[in-house]
């Protein structure tokens, strides 16, 4: 098997980090980090305004990775908690970036990639336009998601989300997002 | 009508509606990661509210965060205080924003676009 989850870990804790966390993404987990990074962030942050925009988008990339955890098969050998996931909130240089990594279905892939390079693609006014649109039009899905979380993250950091998707067998890629503020 | 007043919590907003003075307030935090079960209430209030409101409405919405969960549920609420306008009474919605905070400012501009009432944006200065 050529994906290996430590070495995926180790490469996503680059820089001076705040936060890493590998395992079980649960409501309980997200409330706890957050008012960890919180504080935290009361420490190395002066400026009120950068504080809150990081800490609105680690809001809204840890919920949107804990309503889109697919978990894997429980077969013979996979040792992975369920709702397994990995963020790594980092200091690199004078940015702040947030990665997030968890398995999905390849059926979901391509529909995934096609939308992340779609709000790549726009400019500020569009990704506001877009915004208003689901926010306006779009029904909540049963997770309680609205389809919003990656536009409002393109928009609050102006397009600076990249993302991988590593190959792991026939059924499942892990999906790596990686946020630049 | 019961007034509603709910204490805000690390992931729920303070929340004070009160139909005798017409006032209704909002203010804190709002990133519970499903808000359906935190709005449902106060949306079904504002219902229940539009068959009588008073002739004056005032709407004070002063959030430091909200998440996008949240952010359907805040319109629900602006759709039944836009259908209160219709019926020919005033409501006025003052939006709070922090000082320098465009983004917070921005998600208010994008409200106002999206449900035709005039918003006040009132800057808070520490």
């Amino acid at each position: 098997m050529s994906f290996n989850i430590e070495e995926r870990y180790t490469k996503m804790n680059k820089g001076e980090v705040l936060l890493a966390y590998k395992g079980s993404i649960t409501a309980e987990l997200i409330t706890n980090v957050l008012g960890v990074v919180e504080s935290k962030l009361d420490h190395v942050i002066d400026k009120s305004i950068t504080k809150k925009k990081i800490y609105n988008i680690l809001v809204e990339s840890l919920q949107n990775l804990y309503h889109h955890v697919d978990d894997l098969p429980e077969l013979a050998g996979n040792d992975m908690d369920i709702h397994f996931g990995i963020f790594v909130i980092s200091k690199v240089g004078d940015q702040y970036e947030i990665r997030t990594g968890n398995f999905i279905k390849n059926e979901k892939v391509k529909k995934l990639k096609e939308r992340l390079d779609k709000i790549k693609s726009l400019s500020k006014d569009e990704l506001k336009e877009l915004y208003k649109f689901v926010l306006n039009n779009q029904k909540f899905s049963d997770k309680g998601g609205g389809g919003l979380g990656l536009i409002d993250i393109a928009r609050r950091t102006e397009g600076r989300v990249d993302y991988e998707f590593d190959d792991y067998d026939d059924d499942y890629s892990f999906f790596n997002l990686n946020i630049t503020i | 009508m019961e007034s509603i007043s709910i204490e805000g919590t690390p992931k729920t907003p303070t929340v004070n509606f009160d139909a005798a003075t017409g006032v209704i307030e909002i203010k804190g935090r709002s990133i519970p990661e499903n808000s359906i079960e935190f709005y449902r209430p106060l949306v079904e209030w504002l219902e229940e509210y539009s068959k009588e409101p008073q002739s004056l409405t005032t709407v004070n919405i002063q959030l430091e965060y909200f998440n996008t969960s949240s952010s359907k549920c805040i319109l629900d609420v602006f759709k039944k205080l836009e259908a209160i306008k219709k019926a020919r009474n005033e409501v006025v919605i003052n939006w709070y924003y922090e000082e320098d905070d465009e983004d917070m400012l921005e998600a208010g501009e994008d409200y106002e676009s999206i449900i035709r009432i005039p918003f006040k944006m009132i800057e808070v200065v520490d």
